[in-house]
């Protein structure tokens, strides 16, 4: 057997092993990369950047730990910006796991120095109004009163007691609208019944693998951008001049994709040169 | 009547839905409320129906030693844990320093990320194996992978930065996403929309059925 077709049945380990190392290494060095911001993004950041101090800010967490490497930094860093332009937050989840990734990232957030000095209040500057269950009827109900489609907050607390959400009763109370998914029930979801039927503003995040079904929306402006996957991240962080775990995680991306390609290239220089002897066969 | 009252709750459901759509004024908009919120509760209920038809399953392999049955004790052990602990903390149970928060971040949170992470490793060996330039359309394929896996990361910029504007890796990988995927991408959709209008009508009208659990 020759090179080539010893290069054609590769066994996968080796390969498991080069993208392994390729992920995993430039992790350990601190390398900050040139990140080139898209219109998609910079349409999201536009938007949150001409709401008035005040305005109410939605974001619905739907995904789940699995998505976490991609869609978390860029829940931080729109929290981060949107508090630091002293919106108001109200943050929800259509997927179970979503509130406490919304947790996850208020933690990290309300932490920083320049947010911690803001003295934000629970209840009054941001609040989470937890799960409920039903998926997009749930978007749809939000449309005529968001009180009746979550009773409560993720605490217990009767959104009549919520400061924050005494004025805010269907979408027409709030400002933009920030969907994170990972899935259904998801973007597509909210474009279709919060953007569709009730109008509402929307800018969503989306995993890579996700993002390019939702450029037809992006298309017709009923999302106003959208950030895929940790590049998206990386470009919010850049906008907002506060580089953070999306920019760092690009060293480690770009070279797992440099080693993908590297392999389709390898995979078919071997197959163009044992292509004669394959037909012969 | 075992089969008309689910038929018939489902073509009032469906036409008062599609009313509301061009109509979103009472009585209909109220009635869409109602359905809504009876839904909720119907999909509350679905997600215990389907915890306890998984624990029913695990159980039963376990019981009967099928293939693969002592992961189906991890199932159950992971199912009881995290159920008794989250009832022991109570509505707090989400807190940050609870107990239930510290399984959620030391067990499941490292499972769900490796999970999703051995897709870069299939995904790896994947391309390696199929992406190859067997015709016009792979080839195509390939070149539009090529120019947007590279153009999506910093890499892209730096083989590219010494041309002018607008013709760099990410300006190229940009254009692939807005343009040709974009075209691709609508005339899935609106496939897709087809598909569901048909079938949609299908069931509200009663000439679909199989949701019942008949042929």
């Amino acid at each position: 057997m020759g090179f080539f077709e010893r290069l054609i049945k590769i066994d996968r380990r080796i390969i498991f092993t080069f993208i392994a190392f390729a992920v995993a290494l430039p992790l350990f060095f601190n390398v900050s990369m040139h990140v080139e911001t898209t219109p998609e993004v910079v349409g999201i950041f536009s938007a949150v950047d001409s709401l008035s101090p005040g305005s109410k800010v939605l974001i619905s967490f739907d995904y789940d730990p699995g998505s976490m490497p991609e869609l978390q930094p860029m829940a931080e860093s729109f929290l981060r910006h949107c508090f630091s332009r002293g919106l108001k937050v109200i943050l929800m989840g259509l997927w179970p796991q979503g509130p406490l990734q919304a947790n996850w990232a208020l933690d990290i957030i309300l932490n920083e120095p320049d947010i911690k000095e803001k003295n934000l209040q629970y209840g009054v500057d941001y609040v989470n109004l937890g799960y409920t269950a039903g998926n997009e009827v749930v978007i749809q109900r939000m449309g005529s009163d968001i009180h009746a489609a979550f009773p409560v907050d993720y605490y217990g607390t009767s959104l009549d007691e919520i400061p924050l959400m005494r004025g805010v009763r269907n979408f027409d109370n709030i400002d933009f609208v920030y969907n994170l998914s990972a899935g259904y029930p998801g973007t597509m979801e909210w474009v279709q019944f919060a953007a569709d039927r009730f109008h509402a503003v929307l800018g969503a995040g989306n995993t890579a693998v996700q993002a390019p079904l939702m450029y037809p929306y992006l298309g017709k402006k009923q999302l106003v951008g959208i950030l895929g996957g940790m590049k998206g991240a990386a470009e919010y962080e850049v906008l907002s001049k506060r580089p953070a775990r999306g920019v760092r995680y690009m060293f480690s991306q770009g070279i797992s994709h440099a080693v993908v390609i590297f392999f389709v290239i390898l995979g078919n220089v071997a197959y163009f040169a044992t292509r004669k002897k394959r037909k012969e066969s | 009547m075992r089969r008309e009252v689910p038929l018939m709750i489902c073509a009032i459901v469906g036409f008062t839905l599609i009313i509301v759509y061009f109509v979103p004024h009472p009585p209909f908009s109220d009635m869409r409320d109602l359905f809504s919120d009876w839904f909720s509760v119907i999909a509350a209920f679905a997600i215990y129906l389907g915890i306890l038809n998984l624990l029913k399953n695990s159980v039963d392999k376990v019981y009967r030693k099928r293939s693969g049955w002592g992961f189906s004790i991890v199932t159950i052990l992971g199912f009881l844990l995290f159920v008794s602990v989250g009832l022991y903390e109570g509505s707090d149970f989400g807190e940050f320093g609870t107990n239930y928060y510290y399984l959620y971040d030391r067990i499941y949170f490292p499972l769900m990320a490796t999970m999703f992470a051995i897709l870069a490793f299939f995904i790896g060996s994947a391309s390696y194996r199929a992406f190859r330039a067997r015709n016009l359309e792979a080839t195509i394929l390939l070149l539009a992978a090529f120019f947007v896996m590279l153009g999506r990361v910093p890499i892209g910029y730096y083989l590219t930065s010494w041309l002018p504007e607008g013709w760099r890796m990410g300006d190229v990988a940009n254009a692939i996403m807005t343009y040709p995927q974009m075209a691709g991408q609508r005339a899935v959709m609106i496939g897709i929309a087809l598909g569901i209008v048909s079938t949609s009508l299908r069931i509200i009208l009663g000439i679909e059925r199989t949701f019942l659990g008949g042929d």
